[in-house]
C-alpha cells in the first residue's frame, strides 16, 4: 500500500505537472526550432509573440463572455483560439513583410537577423503592454478539475490524492494533436517536404523550383499556429502576465537547443527533458521516501537537490551541459 | 578634422538636450540623467569591445552587472562578526573543498589518459564533492541567515571605502567571464547569445537566492557613498555661504528675515542633491575618460587590427598565425571587466542592491541597443549610444504623453481609448527602443558613428 502511494505522490506532483508544463515548453520549442531551420536566426521575439497571440485569444475570450457564448465544462478561450490565430498569423506575416523579408532577401548573417528580433521584441512586448497591460490575468472559466483529490482518495482509499486538472489534460491532448499534424506535414504532404529541403539546402531546395516566398509564408503561419496556442495553454495552465512570457523564452530556447536546434522532433522531447528534469531537481523527496523506506530509515531532511528558486537554473546548467558535451543536441539538429 | 565634426556635433546636440531637460524640468533630472548616461556609457564601452572589436555576442551583461553590484556589496559592508562566527568555518570548508576539487580533476585530467574509468572517476569526485559540500554548507547557511535577519543575515563585506570595488567588481567579472568563455566560447554566434543569456540568468538565480552572500531578495541597503550626504551638507557652513552667494541676486529681492531663511533653507536643499550628483557625475566622468583613452589607444594599436583581422576573417587570422581562441578569450574578460566596473558604479550610485530588479530587457537587451544605435566598433559611437538611448528610455514617458495628448486633443477628456493610452505612458518607451532599433539596423547599420578605419 505505502509503495502505491509513492508512487501516486510522484504521479501528483511530478508526472502530470511536468507533462503538462513539458508540453508547452514543447509547442515554443517547435516554433523556436522551425524558425531556426527554415528562416535561419535565432528568434528573441518567441516569449512576446506568444504572448501576443495570447493576447489576442484573451480579448476574445473576454468578447465572447460578454454575449454569453461558453463551452460549457470546458473554457471559452478554445473558441478563442481560431479567432486569435488568425490575427497572429496577420501580425507575424506582416512583421515578416515590414522587417524580416529585407535582411533575408539581402543575406543578412544570422546574427543581424537575431539583432533585428530584438527590436522586434520590443515592439511586440510594447504593443502587448500598451494594449492589455503588464498585470496577471486569469482568463479560465469552466470546470477546473477532472480529478479532485479528496475525489481519488474514496475512490482508491489510498493516504495520496490524486488531482488533475482540466487545464492539464487540455494541454496535454492539444499538443498530441497539434504536433502529430504537424508532424504528418511536415513529412508526407509536398508543401512540408518542400520546407524540409528548402532548411535542409537553401540552393538546391530553389533549383528543384521550390518557390521561396511559398516556403517562407507557410513557416510564419505555422508558427504563428503554434505560438498562439502554446501561449494560450500556458495561460489556460497557469495565468497569463507578458513578463512571465517574455522569460518562458529562456527555458525554451533551452528546450530546442537540447534537442538540437532545426529539429522539430528533438525540440518536441527537449520540452519533456527540461521540465522533467526542472521538477525532478527541484522537488523535496522526504514524503515520498517515508513511504518506501521502513520507519528506522525515515529521513530528516527534506532531500531536495536544489530548492525551487533554482528551477529556471536547472535547465539553464543542463543546456550549458548538452552545449559543452554535444553542441548539436541529443537528437543531431538541422534535419528538418 | 573634418571626420570628427559628426562626432563634435552628435555630442553637442546630446549636452543640449540634457541641458534643456535641466531648464524645463529640473538640474536634479538632468543630472541624474546624465549620471545614468555615463553608467550606461562604460556598460556598451564593455560591449562594444566584445562585439565592435571582436564580433563576440555577449548577452550576458546582466550577469556581470550584477556581479559587480555584488562586489560594492562585499567590499563596502562592514563584516557581520557575528554571522563569521556562527558559519563563516563552513563556509570557509566549503571553499577549501572547491578549490580541492578543482585541484584534484586538474590533476586526474594531467595524470591519467583519457578513458572510461577517468570519466566515471571524475564524475563520483564531483558527486561527492557536491554532497559534502551540502553537508558542510547547510548548518553555516542556516546559523548565518539566523543571524538577525531583518538587518543583517549575511556575512557581510570588508567594510573598505566602496570605491575598492569598482576594481574589485571588474575582476569579479572577468573570473566569471574567464570560466564562461572556456566553456562557451567555442560556440557558433547565436549560440553563444543563447548560452550567455542564460548563464547570466543562473548568476542572478544565485545571487537573488544565496543569502548568506548577498543578503538575496531582501536587499542590501544603506551602502556607503564616497560623497558625502545632503543631510551633512545641508549643515556646512562654507555650502550654506556658496548657496548664498550664488543666488544673492535673488535673496536680496526678498525683505523680511524669516522668509528669506525659508528661501535659503529650500535652495540649500536643492543645492546639496545636485552638488551630490554633481560630485558622482564627476567620477563617473573620470571613469570613463580613462577607459576611453585606454580603448581608444588599444584599438588603433596593432593588438586593434589583429582584433579587427580576427572580427573580419577568422580563418585568415588563423592562418595568419595569431591565436584566435586566445584572443577571443582575452578579449572576452576584457569587455565583462568594464561592464563588471559599470555595475559596481551601479550600486555605488544607488546607495542600495537589489538583485531582484536585475531583468534582461533592462540591463542586456537595452545595452546592445545602445551598442548597435551608437555606432559598433567606434567608441565614440557606443558612449553616445549609451547616452542618447538612456535618454529615451527616461524622456519616453514625458514625449509620448504629449503625442498622444497631441494627437487625441480633439476627443474629450473622458474618452476611453485617450485614458487607456494615458494610463499605458510608461510601456511606449519599449515601443520607441523597438521601432529606433529596427530603423536604425534598416537605414544605418553601422550605427549613429560607424566605425571609421584608416588605412594609411
Amino acid at each position: 500500500m505505502d509503495f502505491i502511494n509513492a508512487i501516486v505522490l510522484l504521479l501528483n506532483y511530478i508526472f502530470v505537472p511536468a507533462l503538462a508544463y513539458g508540453s508547452q515548453l514543447a509547442i515554443g520549442a517547435i516554433f523556436v526550432t522551425l524558425i531556426y531551420g527554415i528562416l535561419r536566426f535565432a528568434n528573441f521575439a518567441t516569449g512576446d509573440m506568444m504572448s501576443f497571440g495570447t493576447m489576442v485569444a484573451i480579448l476574445f475570450t473576454w468578447y465572447f463572455q460578454s454575449i454569453g457564448i461558453s463551452l460549457g465544462v470546458l473554457p471559452t478561450a478554445l473558441i478563442a483560439i481560431p479567432f486569435a490565430i488568425i490575427f497572429m498569423i496577420l501580425y507575424m506575416l506582416t512583421i515578416d513583410k515590414l522587417v524580416f523579408s529585407y535582411y533575408r532577401i539581402k543575406k543578412s548573417p544570422p546574427v543581424q537577423l537575431a539583432m533585428v528580433s530584438i527590436g522586434v521584441m520590443f515592439v511586440t512586448q510594447a504593443i502587448v503592454r500598451i494594449i492589455i497591460g503588464p498585470f496577471d490575468r486569469r482568463f479560465f472559466d469552466g470546470e477546473k478539475f477532472i480529478l479532485k483529490a479528496t475525489e481519488f482518495k474514496e475512490m482508491t482509499g489510498l493516504n495520496e490524492g490524486l488531482t488533475v486538472k482540466s487545464t492539464q489534460v487540455i494541454t496535454i491532448l492539444i499538443t498530441i494533436i497539434l504536433v502529430s499534424i504537424l508532424f504528418w506535414f511536415l513529412n508526407k504532404t509536398k508543401t512540408g517536404k518542400s520546407m524540409r529541403a528548402y532548411s535542409d539546402n537553401e540552393d538546391l531546395a530553389l533549383l528543384s523550383g521550390i518557390d521561396p516566398k511559398k516556403v517562407v509564408m507557410i513557416t510564419w503561419i505555422i508558427a504563428g499556429i503554434l505560438a498562439t496556442i502554446g501561449g494560450v495553454l500556458y495561460g489556460l495552465d497557469k495565468s497569463f502576465k507578458p513578463f512571465t512570457y517574455f522569460n518562458n523564452m529562456l527555458p525554451i530556447f533551452a528546450a530546442a537547443i537540447v534537442g538540437g536546434i532545426g529539429n522539430p522532433f528533438g525540440a518536441f522531447l527537449g520540452g519533456y527533458v527540461i521540465a522533467f528534469a526542472e521538477i525532478l531537481i527541484t522537488y523535496a523527496y522526504k514524503k515520498f521516501f517515508t513511504y518506501i523506506l521502513p520507519e528506522t530509515l525515515e529521513p530528516d531532511s527534506l532531500i531536495q537537490l536544489l530548492s525551487t528558486d533554482y528551477k529556471f537554473a536547472v535547465s539553464f546548467s543542463i543546456l550549458v551541459i548538452v552545449l559543452l558535451f554535444r553542441p548539436t543536441g541529443i537528437f543531431k539538429g538541422r534535419v528538418l | 578634422m573634418r571626420e570628427y565634426t559628426n562626432v563634435i556635433v552628435a555630442y553637442s546636440i546630446m549636452i543640449l538636450l540634457i541641458i534643456l531637460v535641466g531648464v524645463f524640468q529640473s538640474w536634479g533630472i538632468a543630472l541624474s540623467i546624465l549620471n545614468l548616461c555615463l553608467i550606461s556609457a562604460v556598460m556598451t564601452m564593455g560591449a562594444n569591445i566584445q562585439w565592435g572589436y571582436a564580433g563576440l555576442i555577449n548577452f550576458g551583461v546582466m550577469g556581470y552587472t550584477a556581479l559587480g553590484g555584488l562586489a560594492a556589496v562585499l567590499v563596502s559592508v562592514a563584516p557581520v562578526e557575528e554571522a563569521w562566527s556562527a558559519g563563516g568555518i563552513n563556509i570557509i570548508a566549503c571553499l577549501f573543498i572547491i578549490i580541492g576539487m578543482i585541484f584534484s580533476i586538474r590533476y586526474i585530467l594531467k595524470k591519467f589518459t583519457k578513458s572510461k574509468k577517468r570519466t566515471y572517476g571524475i564524475i563520483s569526485l564531483i558527486v561527492i564533492g557536491l554532497v559534502l559540500l551540502r553537508l558542510v554548507s547547510e548548518p553555516g547557511i542556516e546559523n548565518i541567515e539566523a543571524v538577525d535577519p531583518a538587518k543583517t543575515g549575511f556575512l557581510g563585506g570588508l567594510g573598505m571605502p566602496i570605491l575598492f570595488s569598482w576594481i574589485v567588481g571588474g575582476f569579479f567579472a572577468a573570473g566569471l567571464a574567464y570560466i564562461v568563455g572556456k566553456v562557451a566560447l567555442g560556440l557558433r554566434a547565436d549560440y553563444l547569445a543563447i548560452a550567455t543569456l542564460l548563464i547570466s540568468e543562473i548568476v542572478i538565480a544565485v545571487i537573488k537566492h544565496e543569502d548568506w552572500l548577498s543578503r538575496g531578495v531582501k536587499n542590501v541597503i544603506g551602502l556607503k557613498r564616497p560623497v558625502p550626504y545632503e543631510i551633512d551638507l545641508q549643515n556646512t557652513p562654507w555650502f550654506i555661504n556658496l548657496v548664498e552667494k550664488f543666488n544673492s541676486g535673488k535673496l536680496k529681492l526678498i525683505n523680511s528675515v524669516a522668509e528669506r531663511q525659508d528661501v535659503l533653507n529650500q535652495l540649500v536643499i536643492d543645492a546639496s542633491s545636485v552638488y551630490v550628483k554633481l560630485c558622482f557625475a564627476g567620477m563617473f566622468l573620470i571613469v570613463v575618460i580613462i577607459l576611453l583613452i585606454i580603448t581608444q589607444k588599444a584599438l588603433y594599436s596593432p593588438w586593434g587590427r589583429m582584433m579587427r583581422a580576427i572580427r573580419d576573417n577568422e580563418e585568415a587570422a588563423n592562418a595568419m598565425g595569431k591565436n584566435v581562441v586566445k584572443e577571443h578569450l582575452l578579449i572576452f574578460i576584457l569587455g565583462s571587466a568594464v561592464v563588471g566596473i559599470a555595475g559596481a558604479m551601479m550600486v555605488t550610485h544607488d546607495g542600495l542592491f537589489t538583485p531582484g530588479s536585475y531583468r534582461p530587457m533592462r540591463y542586456t537587451f537595452l545595452i546592445w541597443v545602445m551598442v548597435i544605435v551608437g555606432g559598433s566598433g567606434n567608441n565614440f559611437g557606443a558612449i553616445l549610444g549609451g547616452f542618447a538611448v538612456w535618454f529615451l528610455w527616461i524622456e519616453a514617458a514625458p514625449i509620448a504623453l504629449f503625442l498622444i495628448n497631441f494627437f487625441t486633443s480633439h476627443l474629450p477628456e473622458t474618452n476611453v481609448i485617450k485614458l487607456h493610452l494615458i494610463d499605458s505612458v510608461p510601456y511606449f518607451r519599449f515601443l520607441m527602443m523597438g521601432i529606433g532599433l529596427l530603423l536604425i539596423m534598416r537605414y544605418r547599420p553601422k550605427g549613429i558613428i560607424p566605425e571609421k578605419i584608416n588605412i594609411k
